[in-house]
């Protein structure tokens, strides 16, 4: 298991006719309306480019036009899969701004939702990195449970996908009679799934043979191109904004943060930065039942939620751990109702930037695995 | 549907089944739809949901298909931008007639959200190529993508194969009286 599987180029110094080929924009392993422009030697990926821009939708554009609370509907709208997550940042960033401190019972709740929201991140994207193997059941096991979670935010917020749920200073509605029971039962599924997926999925010998040692990032590269998450995780470097720059009440739960250490192939292939992603749902359940445990029922969730939000002039960077990696975003207001700017760091934009890196000297076959296993989301890459 | 309802009435001595080879040709087709998936922003991830073993969009009869080629309706699920107008409108022309297109979501309807200061965004599909049902929705419901796609077969169940101008001729003078 051990040897690498790059191939030697200069192996025999024979020049063949390089082949230019497109990858997108519509395809189903591109993750997303993502064009590659590969030049393949034979079937071996010399040189990738990406082309982005087909799902430029004027993000921070709208965040100058609209009042501060209707920019909560645009952040969603970035990374839809963890919607929950994307709102937090921004909502954190407004109460950074304007000095709220939100009651413990918000906090609590948003911790539970945004946990929530990333295990439902994370199995899309395993889901969606079997689909590329060729795994056609994991994807059903997934999405039956993901229903379970899209269920409880439902019930919180009426939608399905974008909640438009978290306020600047509170939330939009208290939790329901029977939300607790309801995370448990989330917790018991996610964990039951998840022992099943390893033998189906994870340690599968054909899973193994595909994605071990391919598309190898090695801790310095990943550092140098400023990946975060599970990518950079994944090569092993213990780096998590939870742990080490504890934001919100994270700082009150005990978890671990999961990295890929080489016990299938070697730390930063596809393997590892796949099973992160799968030990961080085991993680983060730790940290609903904990949250659970300690939350206090009683409070109203809605009374630091201002009228009219109209922070002073300023300017507030925040950043937090999205499933995806650190998502930043830099808020500039100028004491109006409407952001001057708003600047966001696309986690997706930042750790696609290393596939050209890390896709040269594989078979074709392999990028599609290397795409995938990066996790990325156009509408971030674009905004 | 015509077809359907005179199965419970057969023909004396059973076995047979009186139709108009155009109710046959369209209920087959309406039955066997395969689609064209174009995936563009967060209606896909429902749309992803939708084809999952929660709510199964394969009884309809459809199978995904990667190439505009086989497909015989298209899914315009998402924002569309400009840039990627073009491709739309190509791959569109290359499926083969009969072709049918449902446009998915706010986006792909009018612009949705981003219809007022959107100066990347195509404000409706329906601006360069012709659209068949629109499912509203930021994004639709599961269940909404099961009434638009009865919607569709609805539509080929009722469409006319021969003598298309007679009929449409028969309509407008129903319509004019």
């Amino acid at each position: 298991m051990g040897e690498l599987k790059r191939l030697d180029l200069e192996y025999n110094q024979l020049t063949s006719d390089k082949m230019r080929l497109n990858v997108g924009p519509q395809h189903p392993s591109t993750h997303g309306v993502l064009r590659l422009e590969v030049v393949v030697d034979g079937e071996i990926v010399t040189e990738v480019i990406p082309h982005l821009g087909y799902l430029h939708r004027s993000f921070e554009k709208y965040c100058e036009q609209m009042t501060y609370v209707q920019v909560i509907p645009y952040i969603d709208r970035m990374d839809y899969i963890s919607a929950m997550n994307n709102e937090w940042v921004y909502v954190m960033g407004m109460e950074k701004l304007m000095g709220l401190k939100v009651s413990d019972k918000v906090e609590y709740i948003r911790v539970i939702l945004a946990e929530l929201n990333r295990i439902a991140n994370h199995q899309i994207a395993v889901a969606t990195f079997g689909l590329d193997a060729g795994a056609f059941t994991p994807f059903l096991y997934y999405f039956r449970d993901r229903e379970h979670i899209i269920w409880v935010f439902e019930k919180l917020s009426g939608a399905r996908l974008l909640y438009n749920y978290f306020r600047v200073g509170g939330l939009a509605a208290d939790i329901y009679d029977g939300f607790k029971e309801d995370c448990l039962n989330i917790v018991k599924r996610v964990r039951k799934t998840n022992e099943e997926l390893m033998d189906l999925l994870i340690l599968n010998g054909i899973f193994i043979k595909r994605t071990a040692n391919v598309g190898i990032l090695p801790p310095d590269v990943a550092i140098s191109y400023a990946c975060s998450g599970p990518v950079l995780r994944g090569s092993g470097i213990k780096y998590d904004l939870r742990k080490d720059e504890p934001y919100s009440i994270y700082d009150r739960f005990d978890f671990d943060i999961p990295v890929g250490d080489g016990e299938v192939g070697v730390p930063g292939d596809c393997w590892n930065r796949n099973i992160v992603r799968v030990r961080e749902m085991e993680q983060s359940c730790r940290i609903i039942e904990q949250a659970l445990e300690q939350m206090d029922m009683e409070g109203d969730v809605k009374e630091l939620v201002p009228r009219r939000v109209k922070p002073p002039a300023g300017e507030v960077y925040m950043r937090a751990e999205n499933p995806k990696g650190d998502l930043g975003l830099y808020i500039v207001s100028d004491g109006t109702d409407k952001p001057e700017r708003i600047k966001a760091r696309g986690t997706s934009f930042v750790n696609l930037s290393v596939i050209p890196e890390i896709s040269k000297g594989y078979m074709f076959a392999d990028l599609i695995l290397i795409l995938g296993s990066i996790d990325i989301v156009l509408g971030e890459v674009d905004r | 549907m015509g077809l359907l309802n005179r199965l419970d009435d057969p023909y004396e001595g059973g076995g047979i089944v009186l139709g108009k080879i155009e109710d046959i040709l369209n209920w087959g087709r309406s039955k066997s739809n395969w689609y064209l998936h174009f995936g563009l922003a967060c209606c896909a991830i429902e749309f992803m949901a939708m084809n999952a073993s929660h709510f199964d969009f394969m009884r309809f009869g459809t199978i995904p298909r990667t190439s505009p080629r086989q497909a015989d309706f298209i899914m315009i699920t998402g924002t569309v931008t400009f840039k990627m107008a073009e491709r739309i409108k190509i791959l569109y022309e290359q499926m083969a007639e009969p072709k049918y297109v449902i446009s998915v979501g706010s986006c792909s309807n009018c612009g949705g959200p981003y219809w007022e200061h959107g100066y990347h965004v195509l404000k409706g599909v329906d601006k360069i190529i012709p659209v068949d049902v629109y499912i509203p929705g930021c994004p639709p419901r599961p269940e909404a993508f099961q009434e638009g796609m009865i919607k569709l077969q609805k539509k080929i169940n009722e469409q006319a194969i021969f003598n298309k101008r007679k009929r449409l001729k028969k309509e407008q003078s129903d319509d004019n009286k």
